[in-house]
């Protein structure tokens, strides 16, 4: 039994499903990357797995628990954690408070944890005070990613981290989901800049209209000849 | 010097103890637009329900034969504030929850609260008729009268206990509330919730009882609006319904969805009310060698339109700068 496991998932917004098949096991050592063209529903399986969608087939189980169109209150608490791509700070609220709003659902005390992501995210010691929405694009994203830490999670869905970042920025961000890893957490990302990101993956997954096309290693899928050639750009 | 204590005693005491009650029904207006992104068009109701509340307790306490050293009708708030809060929870659990459960757009919920505005009009009327009353009817209303000991100032600041409740009572909860929004869990809950709901959500921050505690202050603070109001000038069916206009307009004066812009917003128009009303040539009357022409009446609109005022603020702040003086959850 893996940490999660998704077999089969189908799903969508209520009109055409957009997932027609997902399969992904990731555990807890794990860095999986989903890759694949545009529509092809990368960041859908991630909002199937947080809830935000409706599963109208197929299983997804957390840990043994089926999760399958579960509200996210009752998934945090299991130990999942989601960063949405955009707007993932609280814009008007301190970095702080925004740290302390992801460990909503812990009634013990979190100190602990709120330094742990202060070292993992160093720049924003100094602003922990200051709104959110005043930061650069990169400390935003380290706020979105510290936030969701704060509930000690498992496991970690990331939307396309990396969007909108300099590349100097991209590797930093990379370079901590690797630490965060490292850490005890799995990770579970979708990714733009799939080359970089396949490099440090244990796990990839090539989505293509909704449903799995190749699974492999993050090596194995920057090997194969034909995955390089149609999804990462000859 | 007389002309100055008549314009700290008109436009000054006024203003503030005008802008108490529009400070506290704005808070309620803005943070349910906050948390629920529809404008709750029933909370004038809400505060006319709370008077009325109000004064059927003074009912029961001089019954009782509770003698209170403050007005009865203060004394009874937490009561008061206690039943409009369970209201409010009954009104959201009634009508609005259902419809947001569907998914409806917000203009949706705008309309039901018109809906819910009706209603309570009518259980007002049905059980207190329509009759004008008074807090005061078996109790004297304490006018403090404070003289000035220089020579030559023959008039006092005036002040109305009620007048002084209000204002007090507006300060502390003020305070009270900015404790709350940034020390509570439940109160960063809100502010989260009002910041990005989707983010609030995927939190796991359990909105459901975000919006509880939304309706328990936004019920609590109307009643004790409402009550203020009825304290300071008369007890009638139409007591906040009137004045709904300016707490919208404080409230988007201020930045939907912001509380301390809706505070700021409600003593503005407060303020800017009173100054309008106000007759300024009286300033004037200390000057010998005034020229004949000079005119005897200098208040910017008459008394009886003293609406529009709040009505102008809104209408300018909306083309200047729409997203209000403080930077709004709507923008």
């Amino acid at each position: 039994m893996s940490l999660l496991d998704v077999k089969d998932v189908h799903g969508g917004y209520g009109g055409a499903p957009i997932l027609n098949g997902v399969n992904m096991s990731i555990e807890r050592e794990d860095i999986g990357v989903i890759v694949g063209p545009n529509g092809a529903g990368k960041s859908t399986t991630l909002k199937a797995i947080f809830g935000l969608l409706e599963v109208t087939g197929g299983s997804i189980t957390l840990d043994g628990h089926e999760v399958a169109n579960q509200l996210p209150d009752k998934l945090v608490p299991l130990g999942l954690s989601f960063v949405p791509q955009e707007f993932n700070v609280f814009t008007e609220m301190s970095v702080n408070e925004n740290l302390e709003m992801g460990a909503y659902i812990r009634q013990d005390d979190f100190s602990d944890t709120l330094d742990y992501v202060y070292e993992m995210f160093p720049p924003l010691k100094d602003k922990r005070r200051q709104k959110a929405g005043e930061l650069s694009g990169g400390q935003r994203q380290m706020v979105a990613m510290g936030r969701a830490l704060m509930s000690q999670p498992k496991l970690l869905l990331l939307d396309e981290p990396s969007a909108g970042l300099s590349p100097r920025y991209m590797m930093e961000i990379f370079e901590t989901v690797v630490n965060v890893n490292k850490s005890g957490v799995g990770i579970l990302m979708v990714e733009q800049n799939a080359r970089q990101a396949l490099e440090f993956a244990s796990k990839g997954f090539v989505l293509a209209g909704g449903k799995n096309r190749f699974t492999g290693t993050g090596r194995q899928l920057l090997d194969d000849p034909e995955v390089a050639q149609s999804f990462l750009g000859g | 010097m007389n002309e100055f204590i008549f314009f700290f005693n008109k436009v000054i005491i006024s203003g503030a103890t005008l802008g108490s009650v529009y400070a506290l029904g704005a808070v309620g207006v803005t943070l349910i637009f906050g948390i629920l992104r529809f404008a709750h068009f029933a909370h004038g109701d809400l505060m006319t329900m709370g008077a009325f509340i109000s004064f059927m307790l003074v009912g029961v306490f001089q019954s009782l034969g509770i003698q209170t050293p403050l007005p009865t009708g203060f004394v009874v708030l937490p009561f008061a504030m206690a039943i409009t809060a369970g209201i409010s929870l009954g009104i959201d659990k009634g009508f609005y929850e259902p419809l947001r459960a569907k998914g409806v757009k917000t203009v949706t919920l705008l309309i039901a609260s018109i809906g819910v505005t009706l209603m309570l009009q009518g259980l007002i009327r049905l059980f207190a008729g329509t009759a004008t009353r008074s807090f005061f009817e078996n109790e004297t209303k304490d006018l403090f009268r404070f003289k000035i000991p220089i020579e030559g100032i023959k008039r006092s600041i005036n002040i109305s206990e009620p007048q002084i409740l209000v204002i007090v009572t507006t300060v502390i909860t003020v305070l009270i509330l900015h404790f709350f929004l940034t020390r509570s869990r439940i109160g960063k809950g809100m502010r989260a919730m009002a910041d990005n709901p989707s983010l609030a959500q995927v939190s796991g921050i359990n909105t459901a009882s975000v919006v509880r505690a939304t309706w328990i202050i936004a019920g609590s603070l109307a009643a004790m609006a409402g009550t203020m109001l009825a304290l300071d000038v008369i007890l009638k069916p139409d007591l906040a319904f009137n004045i709904v206009l300016p707490i919208f307009a404080a409230a988007v004066v201020g930045g939907l969805g912001h509380s301390y812009g809706a505070i700021a917003g409600g003593f503005l128009i407060g303020f800017a009310e009173t100054m309008s009303v106000f007759n300024w040539s009286i300033m004037f009357r200390g000057f010998d060698n005034l020229p004949d022409w000079f005119p005897n009446d200098l208040s910017l609109v008459p008394t009886e339109y003293k609406l529009t005022v709040a009505f102008i603020i809104l209408v300018v702040v909306l083309l200047v700068r729409p997203q209000g003086i403080f930077k709004g959850a709507s923008s």
